[in-house]
């Protein structure tokens, strides 16, 4: 009598994705400040997602506005091409207002 | 104020407060137990609306009866008969598609309760249900939405659901019964006749009840009453027994 090794193939159909797909969360802070990537959640439609979030994150009074985009929508750059897409930037100083006086009393500059 | 205005504000005060801490102690129940993570959160935060208004409506009530006695002390140590609270919100957690149905249902009640009670002559009365008016609107649209996805989704959820709807509906009418001391409290201008709120309550439930396919109950043969008067059904002893155990092993413990 052999042994086996590896499990079994299964057999019959494979049961279908049970869990509700993934969203990602943005809110915005206050007025004038943009939408800032807080996290990700599950929901399994858009108003959900958008009750969800305010559910998860903005509880403490974190935002007045809340975008959900669903997460297989989003482009990634991916981690192989940070050399190519990020290091040239590294050495082009001139590229930065940094030969400029800002007055103090700008924000968000 | 005069003393027969402080009671009939206390009673009521209590009646209010106990449906809210009640029914947050069944809300608690769903964290870790709800479909996802997500659903956990919202329940539990929905029970944490409802735990506030309970704090302030039980702290007054103590105040107000001569009493003295803490929202603690109203919480932890009165026995079963001593809590006014309706019988709907002590029953034990069904399944998902039931907590929609009796949350769409108290909500809608809430809802319409805490935009009358506004205008209440009582300012502390008044101050919650000022600020409970945004929660609640919360309450009812997060069971409205569910109970459009379940009653309008698949053959399961549909059955479910309606299945739901009827095993609430026996535990409706005591919501919106005019009970002794809310008719009191409304003579004082402090309160609201439960009868009042039904036209738009039940409106509201009708019509998601319509959107999401599903069949309003034909009138139930039977209805709960008693929780009012202190008579209250099975699961509110073993309810009281899990909230109350431990504040009443260690008398006085703080943080």
């Amino acid at each position: 009598m052999t042994i086996p090794t590896t499990p079994p193939e299964p057999t019959g159909p494979v049961a279908p994705e049970r869990s509700w797909p993934l969203w990602e969360v943005f809110v915005r802070g206050k007025r004038g400040l943009s939408h800032v990537h807080v996290g990700s959640l599950h929901a399994p439609d858009a108003p959900m997602a958008l009750r969800n979030a305010r559910d998860l994150y903005t509880r403490r009074q974190e935002g007045v506005s809340i975008w959900v985009v669903p997460s297989t929508d989003i482009t990634a750059s991916s981690p192989d091409e940070r050399d190519s897409f990020f290091d040239p930037a590294a050495d082009k100083v001139y590229r930065h207002p940094t030969f400029y006086d800002v007055p103090e009393d700008v924000e968000y500059l | 104020m005069s003393p027969n205005v402080s009671h009939t504000t206390a009673r009521y005060a209590l009646q209010l407060g106990d449906d809210a801490l009640v029914y947050a102690q069944r809300l608690g129940e769903w964290v870790s137990r709800a479909p996802q993570i997500e659903e956990d959160m919202a329940l539990g935060n929905i029970g944490l609306d409802l735990l506030g208004q309970a704090r302030v409506l039980l702290s007054h009530a103590g105040r107000l009866d001569g009493s003295d006695r803490s929202e603690d002390d109203l919480a932890y140590f009165r026995d079963e008969r001593e809590f006014r609270n309706v019988h709907l919100v002590e029953q034990e957690r069904g399944d998902f598609g039931f907590e929609m149905a009796r949350l769409l249902w108290f909500a809608s009640y809430q809802a319409e309760l805490y935009a009358a009670l506004v205008d209440s002559a009582d300012e502390t009365i008044a101050g919650v249900a000022l600020k409970a008016v945004k929660e609640v609107d919360y309450h009812r649209d997060h069971a409205t939405q569910w109970v459009l996805r379940l009653g309008d989704g698949t053959a399961e959820s549909r059955a479910r659901m309606q299945a739901a709807l009827d095993r609430v509906a026996p535990y409706v009418a005591e919501l919106f019964e005019d009970d002794a001391a809310s008719l009191a409290a409304t003579e004082v201008g402090v309160g609201v006749r439960p009868s009042s709120l039904w036209d738009n309550a039940s409106s509201h439930v009708s019509h998601v009840a319509s959107e999401a396919t599903l069949t309003m109950p034909d009138q139930p043969t039977w209805r709960s009453r008693g929780g009012r008067d202190g008579i209250h059904s099975r699961p509110m002893g073993y309810l009281l027994a899990e909230m109350q155990h431990i504040a009443r092993a260690h008398p006085g413990a703080t943080w």
